[in-house]
């Protein structure tokens, strides 16, 4: 009897470090393939960084090889002959202003279709969701006249129109973005229970009191996130400042790495440069505010 | 559905909005109204315009009593403009690789990095990078990788020589996949992240009753988490195809959208600040990426609406 059970233990052992030994063979090849494909990710960004302080002459002579000397000269020389601090702080001047105005606007409207209910709620959530996915060539033509036509006073305009002025390109964002941040904010102030919006009333709060001092304050998770997606997205925007913004001298940075590429033509260690300059920001705020980025995404998602 | 509870919701507005003084539904129809105009001023107003213009002939010369209407002319037009079929095409491929390659890959980095793994923070990292650059300078980045003779690719493959250098950007039968190499870098890690935080979402007993009832790490994805996760799952279809419609920064970078990366975005963008501006041929193009894109808009907008509470 007792050498019956011995031997089904020693059994069942066996078979237990078969199945370890089976899973730990597992998980080295799951580790190792997982760092074989981080490093294989991360190469592209780390060659252009590699290739941005090399000396031109060395590249040209061996491509790829081990540096035998760095230098700061392509950053140098980006900076300065491609004039970048003058296309920063378009960027600035574009984004800043739309960020905070997007969020702006779209707290006041999610405020208003979260915590009230009107006939045509449903119908003006759906309009912005459905603008939020439009392809921006599906619009271009028409606001690229419209544009043309629209007038707007010369204190923000210098040729007194829409295009080709900061005004229009921040226009364009926050009535873009506008899209996406509504859907986000009010799923997050539906999650609000009810009765805080409608005690304040009773108390007799004006209702602008209670978006000021009740919700907005409870949405300031959302509303970093928000914040965070919205800079990377309106810094990284290509498009609407090359139709929109004719004069090469107001593009922002992304925009105006299309001339830029002229000036870099065939000097790679140049443009290595240039390209790790204009990524710089992002990659700043992608490491200080990963958390904030990702809950960003996640939230316009896995809600609603 | 939606008719139903607004009516149901009608007697508690009324008692609510009863609170309410002047200065409140000042306030309110401000807070609709301005964020409401913005978006439909900008946006919905230029889409039924891109319709209305693409049933119109017009070079932009002059005011807009210059517009002549017509008909279905410019879409009569559209299969003999030479760059229209490859531009459709690049685009139907674009949509293709990320549907069957790009999105199933971020998937399955997604489903790997749910497991309990050390350092599971550092392979998110490292595949989410790329999703916070813009197109435009994943363009310049893999411009790097691709270049002829100082390229890191070519170089490891000992094609830099005249008679064997592969030209990756420049030769119009293999660009349109570098460059989807390149998109997909992004698109991957993009899907990665949104899929994780699905699959974080899923109740870890549902796991772990298909384990137990026997079903391998494959079935319990395919037959248990995967159904599961169907809201994710249109989330991610959807933003697959628009972004695959989107497509622009990357190519028009490289080389303008010329040679061998026409696509429809392209063709709309040139039909405008081109040297022959083509109002109306134009729009007639942007139609055509609209009735494309509307088909994941509606799909978005039925499951986003279903669960709406009124």
């Amino acid at each position: 009897m007792t050498t019956v059970a011995e031997e089904q233990v020693e059994a069942q052992v066996a078979a237990l470090t078969a199945r370890r030994s089976r899973i730990r063979w597992r998980r080295v090849a799951l580790y190792a393939f997982l760092t074989a494909t981080a490093l294989v990710w991360l190469f592209p960004i780390a060659w252009a960084v590699y290739q941005s302080f090399r000396p031109f002459e060395d590249t040209a002579a061996a491509p790829v090889a081990i540096a035998t000397r760095l230098t700061l000269d392509n950053y140098v020389n980006a900076f300065t002959q491609a004039e970048m601090p003058k296309f920063f702080l378009n960027t600035i001047i574009i984004m800043i202003p739309a960020v905070v105005t997007v969020l702006f606007l779209a707290s006041l409207i999610a405020f208003a279709v979260s915590r009230f209910s009107f006939r045509f709620n449903l119908a003006l959530l759906m309009l912005f969701t459905a603008g939020n996915l439009l392809p921006q060539q599906v619009i271009i033509t028409p606001l690229y006249r419209m544009y043309l036509a629209l007038p707007l006073p010369r204190l923000i305009s210098d040729n007194g129109l829409w295009y080709d002025q900061y005004f229009g390109i921040f226009a364009i964002h926050v009535a873009f973005q506008l899209g996406f941040c509504t859907f986000v904010l009010s799923n997050y102030m539906k999650t609000l229970p009810r009765e805080l919006t409608e005690a304040a009333l009773v108390d007799g709060a004006s209702v602008f009191k209670t978006y000021w001092s009740v919700i907005l304050p409870l949405c300031k998770p959302p509303l970093a996130a928000l914040a965070t997606l919205q800079v990377t997205w309106i810094y990284n925007d290509f498009f609407w400042a090359i139709v929109l913004m004719f004069t090469g001298a107001k593009r922002p940075i992304t925009s105006a790495l299309n001339n830029l590429q002229g000036q870099f033509f065939s000097d790679y260690n140049l443009l290595a440069a240039g390209s790790v300059l204009v990524a710089l920001p992002t990659l700043i705020i992608y490491f200080a505010l990963q958390k904030q980025f990702v809950r960003g995404l996640t939230l316009g998602s896995t809600k609603g | 559905m939606a008719a139903t509870s607004v009516a149901g919701a009608t007697p508690r507005r009324r008692r609510r909005l009863s609170l309410l003084t002047r200065r409140d539904k000042l306030f309110l129809g401000l807070a609709l109204g301005i964020p409401a105009f913005a978006h439909i001023f900008l946006v919905w107003i230029p889409t039924l315009a891109s319709v209305a213009l693409s049933f119109t002939s017009w070079n932009g010369i002059g005011g807009i009593e210059n517009i002549e209407f017509v008909g279905i002319q410019n879409y009569q037009n559209l299969p003999s403009y030479p760059p229209f079929w490859p531009a459709l095409t690049h685009n139907l491929i674009w949509l293709a690789v990320f549907l069957f390659i790009a999105t199933p890959i971020g998937i399955f980095f997604a489903v790997l990095l749910d497991k309990d793994i050390r350092g599971t923070r550092f392979y998110q990292s490292a595949l989410y990078l790329p999703v916070v650059l813009s197109l435009a300078i994943i363009g310049f980045i893999w411009e790097l990788m691709y270049a002829p003779e100082r390229g890191f690719i070519n170089n490891v493959l000992g094609t830099t020589e005249q008679g064997n250098l592969i030209d990756w950007l420049g030769n119009r039968n293999i660009n349109l996949w570098a460059v989807l190499v390149a998109a997909s870098w992004r698109h991957i890690g993009y899907i990665m992240i949104l899929y994780l935080a699905g699959l974080k979402s899923v109740d870890p007993a549902l796991k772990e009753a298909a384990a137990i009832d026997g079903a391998s790490e494959r079935q319990a994805f395919f037959r248990v988490v995967f159904p599961v996760l169907r809201p994710i799952n249109i989330v991610v279809l959807v933003i697959t195809i628009i972004e695959s419609l989107r497509a622009f920064d990357i190519v028009y970078v490289i080389n303008r959208g010329l040679n061998g990366l026409e696509l429809l975005s392209v063709l709309i963008t040139n039909n405008i600040v081109g040297e022959a501006s083509r109002i109306g041929f134009g729009s007639a193009i942007a139609v055509v990426l609209l009735v494309i894109s509307l088909g994941p808009i509606l799909l978005y907008l039925s499951r986003a609406m279903r669960n709406e509470p009124t």
